[in-house]
């Protein structure tokens, strides 16, 4: 019987660099940048790292393929370098490669960066490429904003919402994830808009509107692993471990059998209710203080809260326009601007969360921290469609929480 | 033999350009136009060509037949989106002919349409099957040309076979002379118009009724037995003349649907059929003429069984459908006539894998999924493991066509940020009576209509992309909000 992730592995050191649109830098300065905060924040040197972890989802638009990149930009010292790529759960599909080493035995120290290089296509927006020989000759012509629009009107049709009342809901979660980003330096947009501004700005994909779609952005930002005696044993003292790492990948049945109402993500529930077992997780809503979770859509962030078992189906309108996900609300979400406003370099997304959480949970997040730090913290992907997607859920939390 | 039309049907595209626009829009420079400013031409939408236009126009005319007994299957057009590759093919894997059946392009001519039918006939009276026989037209004309004006797309198609049918062939002729009122050479994109008056003086009058004449001796009919004349050319007059130089009764002369769709090039002939054949009583009498490179005359007679042989849509059912259309700007845009800036995203490369074509042809051109051996449940693509999360057997599935099942929306986006030819794109999760889903592109969505999670929809197949750079396209179906006319399903 699998003992799952629970403690077995501490965070020692965090970086993240400023996203944004990068114009005069290459993904290796991105990188470095990272690295070089994560490495001053562990204390420790580049030549006690085992071996890494290296997420990129759009190579072709920037450091191409392999491990190479990484090593590379690092001078790493010849060491592992793996590099994986599952969508937008990229990130923290590197940090689970890293960690599950550590906790194996077969790594002391490991390092998970994520990079991603999107502003050099031209145009605003992910770029528009190939999905694949044969699904270019079947898949509709669908954009991101597209794919997660469909969630809107489903989810509308299943809870019998009225248009205006989602599109309100909506709004409100993007003028609370810009609200946060204006308080984050690091973060890629950084002016507070208003509900106004939010429900009349130009339709992208029916019913998302530009402020309802998060930002396409330049970034890097990586985590180094250890087990928690090496971690104290560098001196380090409230040490932030993690507690539950999960995955959950569509196999076909949401895009291809009846049985999906395309109103919610089948992976979400199934992910975040296997991570909370892991943890010990009981009542999330009440364990849980802080998510940074995958809003590359408003619409996503609303459906997600029900997935992640925080508000009860139908139930996240009602949260939402509460507050109850603001930054001063008893569940804040997105408190560092989230995808929407820090930004989303793909492979970077998941390692930005848990930066933040970290940051929060040993009071260092400056205009934005808590007053109360944290006990448990998640950080939450997801890479593809709604109707075909991967979903990551982690969980990180003080030591003994 | 008695040989006759069994079935028909026949597809006009949705949208209606209003003359009057283009009139209007090219005024400064060809004034002269203005006399063909009234009604309104069928215009194909971006993602339709010849072949799709086909494939609705036999899909109208097979309805539920079995389609397993079908001896060949031709298509006529002097507008196939292949010069080498067999049009008709694509159109026979897109109907899930057998492969057994008898494809072939028939073009070159404007009286292909009417050629293809006198040879079918004649090809069934020599025991080759029943011929379904295809005629589709969408012509590239040159901005304020004529042709622009009083052409129209569309297609047709008619299911000739052994017996009387629904009307049965009396006789035919054919008159061969190069004539050569217009040509379009080979890499030119335009047809070359030479007179219109000698056209009519020395083409229209002085070829047709030597076919016709002998048409009629071939069928032992009088002229002025004939009830519908079908003349397939844009200015009524000449058909009127025409008439009354053969003997014709006035009233015999049908609509050449000039003022409501346009003059459907090859398919124009079978498309005026089509429409005779869904208004005609028992016992009346049709003559059809096609014109080009000389003439084309068949004389058929309307059985009792008519009537139990209507298309669902037919040309009476597109006419109806049709939506007025004021947006030449559009039309231009579309067919290539202006350059428009496609953006960024346009420029992703469309190559096609033929070796992934054709292994995944029955998938992608006849929409054919599967259904699984051990649970029942149908499922698009087909796969070697069901996907039903209470089944997952592994295992060949059993060959399941989604085409023409009943569906409706499960969700839907009209998306601005993808590229699309026509803006936004409409596309969705369509959901299969009885199982089956895709997340498909939607077509023909009328502007600003409100699309509804639960709406029925119907499959239509298209052009799914274009590959400029090697002047492939691919095809694939798509949905479309169902009409009240939508094909009748199980």
């Amino acid at each position: 019987m699998a003992s799952g992730i629970r403690d077995k592995v501490a965070l020692l050191g965090m970086g993240c660099s400023r996203f944004g649109e990068r114009w005069n830098d290459n993904a290796e300065a991105l990188m470095l940048e990272a690295f070089s905060e994560a490495l001053d924040d562990a204390g420790i040197e580049k030549r006690q790292i085992d071996a890494a972890w290296f997420a990129t989802a759009i190579e072709e638009q920037h450091v191409g393929k392999s491990g190479i990149p990484l090593a590379m930009a690092l001078r790493l010292p010849l060491i592992p370098v793996t590099r994986v790529e599952n969508y937008c759960a990229s990130g923290s599909e590197a940090f689970r490669g890293a960690v599950y080493a550590v906790a194996s035995g077969a790594c002391d120290v490991a390092l998970a960066l994520g990079v991603e290089k999107l502003k050099d296509t031209g145009y605003g927006g992910l770029p528009q490429r190939s999905r694949g020989a044969v699904n270019d000759m079947y898949w509709s012509n669908l954009s991101a904003p597209g794919a997660f629009a469909q969630l809107a009107t489903a989810y509308q049709a299943k809870h019998g919402v009225a248009r205006e009342d989602l599109k309100r809901a909506m709004a409100h979660v993007s003028v609370k994830s810009h609200a946060n980003g204006a308080k984050n330096p690091k973060a890629h947009l950084r002016k507070a808009i208003d509900e106004d501004r939010a429900l009349n700005a130009p339709m992208i994909a029916d019913p998302l509107g530009l402020f309802d779609c998060c930002g396409v952005s330049d970034g890097a930002a990586c985590a180094i692993v250890t087990t928690p005696d090496i971690a104290r044993g560098l001196g380090r003292t409230d040490l932030v471990t993690v507690k539950a790492l999960q995955l959950s990948v569509s196999n076909g049945t949401e895009s291809q059998h009846n049985s999906w109402d395309g109103s919610h993500f089948m992976t979400t529930r199934v992910a975040s209710a296997r991570a909370y077992e892991e943890a010990g997780i009981s009542n999330p809503r009440e364990a849980i203080g802080l998510t940074e979770v995958h809003d590359c859509f408003s619409v996503t962030e609303l459906v997600t809260m029900e997935d992640l078992h925080l508000s009860p189906e139908g139930g996240a309108i009602k949260d939402v326009m509460d507050g109850v996900f603001d930054a001063e609300g008893a569940l804040p979400c997105q408190i560092d601007g989230g995808l929407k406003c820090f930004g989303h370099p793909i492979g970077a997304s998941g390692l930005r969360m848990l930066y933040e959480i970290y940051l929060q949970m040993q009071g260092r997040a400056g205009d934005r921290q808590r007053s109360t730090e944290p006990a448990f913290g998640l950080t939450h992907n997801l890479g593809g469609f709604p109707h075909q997607n991967v979903c990551s859920v982690v969980i990180v939390g003080q030591e003994g929480a | 033999m008695a040989v006759g039309i069994h079935a028909f049907g026949g597809y006009l595209p949705r949208r209606r350009l209003s003359r009057q626009v283009v009139v209007e829009a090219n005024a400064w420079f060809a004034p002269a136009l203005k006399g063909l400013g009234r009604g309104e031409r069928a215009i194909a939408n971006w993602d339709e060509d010849p072949v799709t236009m086909a494939v609705e126009a036999c899909r109208d005319a097979l309805g539920l037949l079995d389609r397993s007994t079908l001896g060949a299957l031709w298509l006529a057009s002097t507008t196939l989106p292949f010069e080498d590759r067999q049009n008709a093919g694509i159109v026979a894997e897109a109907l899930g002919l057998d492969s057994t059946v008898r494809t072939l392009d028939i073009a070159g001519s404007q009286r292909a349409g009417t050629s293809a039918l006198l040879t079918a006939i004649d090809a069934v009276a020599g025991g080759a099957g029943p011929v379904l026989v295809a005629a589709a037209e969408k012509r590239r004309t040159r901005v304020a040309s004529p042709l622009e004006l009083t052409s129209g797309d569309g297609a047709a198609a008619l299911l000739v076979g052994e017996g009387d049918g629904g009307a049965v062939v009396l006789g035919a002729a054919t008159e061969t002379a190069d004539f050569v009122d217009h040509y379009r050479g080979q890499h030119q994109d335009f047809d070359y118009v030479w007179e219109e008056r000698w056209i009519r003086d020395e083409g229209y009058q002085k070829l047709v009724p030597v076919a016709v004449e002998r048409a009629l001796s071939a069928a032992g009919v009088g002229a002025a037995d004939i009830q519908h004349f079908c003349f397939p050319t844009s200015t009524t007059r000449v058909a009127a003349a025409l008439a009354r130089r053969l003997g014709l009764s006035d009233g015999s002369v049908r609509d050449n649907l000039q003022v409501s769709c346009g003059e459907t090039g090859v398919a124009h002939p079978l498309v005026m059929l089509v429409h005779v054949l869904q208004q005609a009583d028992e016992g009346d009498l049709i003559l059809v003429t096609g014109f080009g490179q000389g003439g084309d005359a068949v004389v058929l007679r309307v059985g009792a069984s008519l009537a139990d042989r209507q298309p669902v849509r037919g040309i009476e059912g597109s006419l109806a459908a049709g939506v007025s259309d004021t947006n030449y700007q559009r039309y231009l845009a579309i067919n290539d006539l202006i350059t428009i800036e496609r953006g960024l995203r346009a420029e992703v490369d469309k190559q096609t894998g033929l070796t992934t074509l054709y292994r995944n042809r029955a998938m992608l051109l006849g929409f054919i999924g599967g259904r699984c051996r051990a649970c029942g449940t149908p499922q698009y693509p087909a796969s070697g493991a069901c996907v039903n999360p209470d089944c997952g057997a592994t295992g060949p599935q059993d060959r399941y066509p989604f085409a023409d099942r009943s569906a409706h929306l499960n969700s839907h986006t009209s998306d601005r940020l993808t590229y699309s030819p026509d803006p936004p794109a409409y596309y969705g999760m369509v959901q299969f009576e009885g199982g089956g889903r895709a997340m498909i592109d939607f077509t023909d969505v009328d502007p600003g209509a409100t699309l509804e999670v639960g709406a029925p929809m119907r499959m239509v197949f298209r052009v799914k992309d274009y590959d400029p750079m090697r002047g492939f396209r691919r095809y694939f179906w798509k949905a479309t909000p169902a009409s009240p006319s939508a094909p009748a399903e199980e």
